[in-house]
């Protein structure tokens, strides 16, 4: 019994900030830093952006390319470690601005930068069980990086939408399975303003550990090789680990081509992978095949096999507006500004 | 508190759901139950339309002293837009440059933030445009 | 109907006035127009009081039995009402005044107007004032009152070519007039590259197009005309009063280049007075934004649509011209505390009749209009007053 994506829409808001704008305050030689991380520019949100805004942009997005009643979608997940309400749902809201609402099982998810596909994985399970006809997963951020801490160079903002059922497909999804275990290399404590982090740690324990063994599991389970997709997509931090971890695996440039995305839109957390896939979506052919491990901290990696159908033509016929659009479109911000928008400068009693 | 004031205009600030006369056809945003121009003849006729959030600028203002809630946006473009449908629309244009706006030009909307009551308070999200 | 006639006049200076309260403010217009009528105060039968909003500027509600008490009414047990049509609150308290002697229920009417403004932050006040315009479907999307009259500007400018040097022509006549006018905020005259470049607010309104924020008060006595000879040998007789309305938000109009209300009420005002626009030598318009008297002098009939910006720029609104608009230095000078502001106007319209405004007297004035907006042009007021001959 196959599940899949029926439409998919990603969301990358307006404004971007450069490596070198950034390391320009701190005094440090900012583009050569962001050369460091693979990271030319990041995204902003507007002052009026956040997560539900994003989420919504890209579900409709979704719902665009479709012809899907949004009343036949019985469950909606949101994931991302910003949503804008500790208690109180972002899903409602989507739900509600879609008009999926009320005949629909609401929540919202959160494991670091892999909430996302965390959602299409509960999406997936719902749809195969005959629980529902169609769920919508979403993986959005609008991500933090405290002030002249090395996040800052990346945290960005973006999220992407994916409606998963069983008929019409646009890409089937083969299989997923996941590999997580208890490992601190990422965190917000519940109030702070802004993550921490272990350093170093986050690399070789954390990242590359939980990529690697999900990737192993799913080649395995799978019985393939790198050389057997088109595409293959990895987290994404910064723009090099996934280039590594890929690399190590024997997928070329080629093959990581579009679904890397940090370099010019910064990691969306929730919103890497996800958008990510909406990319590579936007450039495959029916036929490819395509390889995906997300990952989040705390720590865990989903891995996804994915098969592209002859339906993503008739996606494209719709009202589809391609990814690069809203990448290509842009406007620099200074760091002054920059620090307004995301509520870093302190307002007094203003605010 | 204003929640419930604003909770129950949701369905027109997220989907800009508006109301068509059956009698002259006159599109109404917001809802209304009576149209102004065929009053008693109308009632009841009042049908709900969808509107396509599509429309050109009629004419705006660059806001250089603006309200508390849109501080951070300041410049920021107020505009009168008439939609497909005919009927007219105050909204903010976000994410261009004030001055690539003009009269006439075509929009489209995009779900934002309106503002918020205080850091701890309630969000409210509603309809902005674009530039197409 | 009585004819009804204006027996006394009085107000406060207009400006910021630290040490005033909305209290004191009334209480001070009050008993100068009583003064001013040569009353004792026992001959009151009723009390109109205009204002906008001071619930929100001074937390206080109920304010009309609140001026009447410290006016020394409590004791007769005065009937107080307060009226509210936004900045057409001071215009609105005299029509009701107005009809209540008309009518003959009342005899001896006050009509005041009143506002205390500076007691909020601009931004407050400027978040006050975007209510008057449709909240929930204009303020709420960051429409500022400002930013709604420069969309009418924008407008006009695009359909009638009028142009920035032709809105700054009405801020530098309104304050060479209210450099006259000893009550006014402002008392200096500008020169139009001032207002030319002066900072944006809501482009294309830049600060001079823009009325200040003002506290004051102004008041009127009524009387029927047949009993005011009794209290003045100068009473200057209403002879109309219209008001229309018209859609809460300016997109819902037809038109963002005139306003409909202006135009029904002026030609009921017109119809009722018998008289033409050609017979009237002074106006007092709303200016609360240099656009708007620009509109005004067009819907009112005294030039052509889109020739406004014109005709001021040619000085035919200047004092003693074809016909002296604002003499009083206008909203934009003068102030703009805005429930006062149409008592304001017919305290300056009965000074200018009487012919005791000295130096910005009106030569031969013999009939004057008075026009107040509220919010965007969903509420206007015309008011007709001239000398009894």
């Amino acid at each position: 019994m196959s599940v899949g994506i029926v439409s998919y829409g990603g969301y990358v808001p307006y404004y971007r900030i450069e490596a070198g704008s950034i390391g320009a305050v701190w005094g440090v030689d900012g583009t050569a830093r962001g050369k460091g991380l693979g990271i030319i520019r990041k995204s902003v949100p507007s002052p009026d952006e956040d997560v539900i805004t994003i989420s919504v942009e890209a579900a409709r997005k979704a719902m665009k390319c479709c012809k899907v009643d949004p009343e036949k979608i019985g469950a909606m997940y949101v994931g991302s470690e910003s949503h804008p309400y500790a208690v109180k749902p972002t899903g409602t809201i989507v739900a509600e601005a879609i008009r999926a609402a009320p005949n629909l099982t609401v929540a919202d998810m959160e494991f670091a930068c892999k909430a996302g596909t965390a959602g299409i994985q509960a999406c997936m399970g719902l749809v195969s069980s005959g629980m529902i006809e169609y769920g919508m997963a979403i993986g959005a951020d609008t991500s933090q990086g405290a002030p002249g801490d090395a996040l800052e160079y990346s945290a960005s903002a973006g999220g992407a939408a994916f409606l998963i059922g069983k008929k019409d497909l646009v890409a089937e999804i083969n299989h997923t399975l996941s590999f997580t275990t208890d490992t601190p290399d990422f965190w917000r404590r519940e109030g702070q303003m802004y993550p921490r982090h272990g350093g170093r740690f986050t690399g070789t324990p954390a990242y590359f550990k939980h990529i690697n063994s999900c990737a192993k599991m799913l080649f395995d389970k799978m019985g393939t090789k790198s050389e057997d997709y088109d595409h293959a997509i990895f987290h994404q931090p910064n723009g090099k680990f996934p280039l590594r971890v890929g690399g190590a695996m024997g997928f070329s440039k080629e093959q990581l081509e579009h679904g890397l995305l940090t370099p010019i839109i910064g990691n969306t957390y929730s919103g890497a992978v996800p958008l990510a896939l909406t990319n590579v979506l936007d450039h495959a052919k029916p036929g490819d095949k395509i390889f995906v491990v997300s990952y989040g901290s705390g720590a865990g990696a989903d891995g996804f096999d994915i098969t592209v159908t002859d339906n993503i033509k008739k996606h494209r016929k719709k009202k589809w507006q391609p990814l690069s659009e809203l990448m290509d479109n842009f406007e620099l911000l200074d760091y002054a500004t920059y620090a307004k928008f995301r509520g870093k400068i302190n307002m007094g009693g203003v605010t | 508190m204003a929640i419930a004031r604003f909770w129950r205009e949701n369905e027109s600030r997220y989907n800009m759901q508006g109301k068509k006369c059956g009698v002259c056809q006159k599109v109404y945003f917001p809802a209304r139950d009576m149209c102004p121009k065929c009053r008693r003849d109308s009632m009841g006729m009042m049908k709900k339309i969808q509107l396509t959030g599509k429309g050109e600028v009629i004419s705006y203002s660059i806001i250089h002293d603006g309200l508390p809630e849109f501080h951070m946006q300041i410049p920021y473009t107020i505009a009168i837009i008439e939609l497909e449908e005919g009927v007219r629309i105050t909204g903010q244009i976000v994410d261009c440059k004030p001055d690539c706006v003009d009269i006439g030009s075509k929009v489209e909307s995009v779900f934002r933030k309106l503002g918020e009551e205080g850091k701890s308070g309630v969000i409210h999200y509603g309809y902005k445009f674009k530039l197409i | 109907m009585r004819d009804v006639a204006i027996i006394g006049i009085g107000e406060t200076k207009f400006g910021e006035l630290w040490e005033k309260s909305l209290r004191d403010l009334g209480i001070e217009a009050g008993f100068k127009a009583m003064e001013d009528a040569g009353l004792s105060g026992k001959e009151l039968d009723a009390m109109f009081v205009g204002n906008m909003s001071a619930g929100q500027l001074i937390d206080q509600e109920h304010i009309a039995p609140l001026i009447a008490d410290y006016s020394g009414m409590a004791e007769k047990n005065l009937p107080a009402i307060r009226v509210e049509a936004a900045s057409a609150s001071g215009g609105l308290a005299l029509s009701q005044g107005y009809m209540a002697v008309a009518s003959g229920v009342h005899d001896i009417v006050v009509v005041g107007g009143a506002e205390k403004m500076t007691d909020v932050g601009d931004e407050t006040a400027g978040e006050i004032l975007a209510k008057t315009a449709d909240q929930e479907w204009e303020a709420v999307f960051g429409a500022t009152l400002g930013s709604l009259y420069a969309m009418m500007a924008r407008r006009h400018m695009k359909d009638y070519g009028t142009t920035k040097e032709q809105l700054a022509a009405v801020a530098v006549k309104n304050h060479l007039n209210g450099s006259m006018n000893p009550n006014a905020q402002f008392r200096r005259a500008i020169k139009p590259e001032m207002a030319i470049n002066s900072a944006m607010v809501a482009d294309p309104l830049g600060t001079f197009d823009c009325a200040p924020l003002s506290d004051g008060a102004a008041a009127v006595i009524l009387a029927p005309l047949d009993k005011a000879k009794k209290y003045t040998d100068t009473p200057i007789k209403i002879l109309s009063c219209g008001q229309a309305g018209d859609y809460m938000a300016l997109h819902d109009r037809e038109s963002l280049t005139r306003m409909d209300a202006t135009i029904v009420a002026a030609k009921k005002a017109f119809k009722y007075a018998g008289l033409k626009p050609k017979d009237i030598q002074l106006a007092e318009v709303h200016d609360n934004f240099t656009i708007t008297e620009i509109m005004a002098i067009e819907d009112l009939g005294f030039f052509k649509k889109g020739q406004g910006g014109k005709a001021t720029e040619d000085g035919l609104t200047a004092l003693n011209s074809k016909i002296s608009v604002n003499t009083s230095g206008g909203l934009k000078a003068k102030g703009n505390p805005v429930g006062a502001v149409g008592v304001g106007q017919a305290v300056e319209a009965v000074i200018q009749l009487r012919g005791e405004a000295g130096e910005r007297q009106v030569d031969k004035a013999e009939n004057a209009l008075l026009h107040n907006i509220g919010g965007t042009g969903s509420t206007a007021i015309v008011h007709i007053l001239g000398r009894v001959r």
